[in-house]
């Protein structure tokens, strides 16, 4: 399958484009944040607060790195299981977000977002932090410094492989992609 | 008898912390290696060669595995010859402190699990002592993460759910878990005890490696009927589908109750980190 290279911020129509499923090459800018972010930020929205970034096409990737060795942009940086952030994307999507990196299952409100809004769930390889950490070429604090490994930081990356797990229709990979291996094998 | 200064303790965990994050052991590498050899599924074989290929970077790099570096498990295995001079714990706590640090591994224990504050520099670590013949201190590190620490369960069964009971709940546990724990995982399960008991047998067998099975023949063969089951759920590595799901099961028993069938499954994730050190 051929692997598209896809920008972020992410807009509507190249999310809309992508399907469930695809390989893709990530660059630009994403934000992590974990749980404790996420409910800072939520509860910051629900206030009428400023936010650390701009929700609108953004790529929030859940990730709490190890901290940089000298002269590295960043430490291990692989994803953190996704679920837990499920209380809070819901809220985001509403607000703009197109992207979510992260490994496992969502809830149902979740994707009933992605369906309505137009956002995709994408997949990185949990417990590849050392590989991942290669396409970061630099990353900075912007937010909730006092969260340390959890505070909320702007990354620049570059052809940070992913994979679209949940697309914009609902598809899901964690479905299908166990199916069709069954199938396959069970002649 | 001997005497043992708690200093050296910490130098141990402190060093132990840091190779046990950068470098897998040998037999999880050879474990994958052969699990990509059997693959047949194009994306799970894709996946398996990423994850390889992160082992070497971080093997050579010196850098972590994976970010979670974990809790600190440690165990120390003290001999009943052994006297060791200042406070055990405080020398432990000391060794991840500055293993953390220096090894820039990530800080990811709250010091109250509603209240969450970061203790910010990994303390304490999860601690169990045991009590041995002879005049020597093993100690052996496994940082556990989180991911695959929330999908593990613990259920008491009942006698007459049985052997059959058992391995329904320990493969429904990991499908439930599905992609979550980061699968290729190694299972460790306890069986027997107590409620508390059966939960660190679980923990312990996460330490054996995974090219040694349960000496046991009655449990060796549960071993391989499980992992069998387990990888013809589809799962695969990430739950993309595919065989890989487990790398290996590892069951540690104890005598129990009459009234009692615990079984505990605490799941790892490809990511199985240990490391011994004896002094």
């Amino acid at each position: 399958m051929a692997i598209k290279r896809i920008q972020a911020p992410l807009t509507e129509s190249v999310a809309r484009s992508l399907k469930s499923g695809d390989s893709v090459l990530l660059s630009g800018t994403v934000y992590t944040a974990r749980d404790a972010a996420h409910k800072r930020i939520v509860e910051a929205m629900a206030a009428g607060q400023p936010l650390p970034f701009d929700p609108q096409d953004a790529v929030i990737y859940y990730v709490g790195p190890t901290p940089a060795k000298p002269g590295q942009a960043i430490g291990s940086a692989g994803p953190t299981t996704s679920y837990r952030m499920d209380a809070y994307s819901p809220a985001l999507i509403a607000r703009g977000q197109r992207g979510m990196i992260g490994k496992g299952k969502r809830g149902p409100a979740v994707v009933e977002a992605m369906q309505q809004y137009g956002a995709v769930y994408f997949g990185a390889i949990g417990g590849a932090g050392a590989l991942l950490s290669k396409c970061v070429r630099s990353a900075e604090v912007i937010a909730y410094d006092d969260l340390g490994a959890e505070a909320v930081r702007k990354l620049t990356v570059e052809d940070l492989p992913l994979t679209v797990v949940i697309d914009c229709e609902g598809n899901n990979l964690y479905e299908t992609g166990r199916q069709a291996y069954l199938a396959a094998h069970s002649k | 008898m001997r005497e043992i200064q708690a200093s050296a303790i910490t130098a141990v965990v402190k060093r132990l912390c840091i190779e046990a994050n950068c470098h897998l052991p040998q037999d999880m590498q050879e474990c994958i290696t052969r699990a990509h050899a059997e693959e047949d599924w194009p994306i799970a074989s894709e996946i398996l060669e990423r994850i390889m290929e992160n082992y070497s970077i971080a093997d050579t790099r010196n850098v972590p595995i994976c970010q979670d570096t974990g809790v600190a498990c440690v165990f120390l295995e003290i001999g009943q010859d052994v006297h060791i001079l200042g406070n055990i714990k405080d020398a432990v706590d000391e060794g991840v402190r500055q293993g953390y640090a220096e090894g820039y591994l990530r800080k990811s224990v709250v010091g109250d699990p509603l209240r969450r504050v970061n203790t910010g520099d990994n303390t304490p670590a999860m601690l169990y002592y045991n009590l041995v013949p002879g005049d020597a201190v093993r100690v052996t590190v496994a940082p556990k993460g989180f991911g695959s620490e929330n999908m593990s369960q613990l259920k008491m069964l009942k006698p007459s759910d049985g052997v059959e009971g058992a391995k329904d709940f320990i493969v429904r546990v990991v499908e439930e878990a599905g992609p979550n724990p980061c699968p290729p995982i190694v299972v460790g399960v306890g069986i027997g005890g107590t409620f508390d008991q059966c939960a660190l047998l679980a923990k312990k067998a996460l330490l054996r490696s995974t090219d040694a099975r349960n000496p046991d023949p009655y449990y060796a063969s549960l071993e391989a009927e499980l992992l069998a089951r387990i990888n013809s759920l589809g799962i695969g590595p990430q739950g993309f589908g595919g065989k890989t799901t487990a790398l290996a099961v590892n069951i540690e028993v104890a005598p129990t109750h009459i009234a009692g069938l615990p079984v505990a499954v605490n799941i790892n994730c490809h990511v199985t980190r240990h490391k011994s050190e004896v002094l």
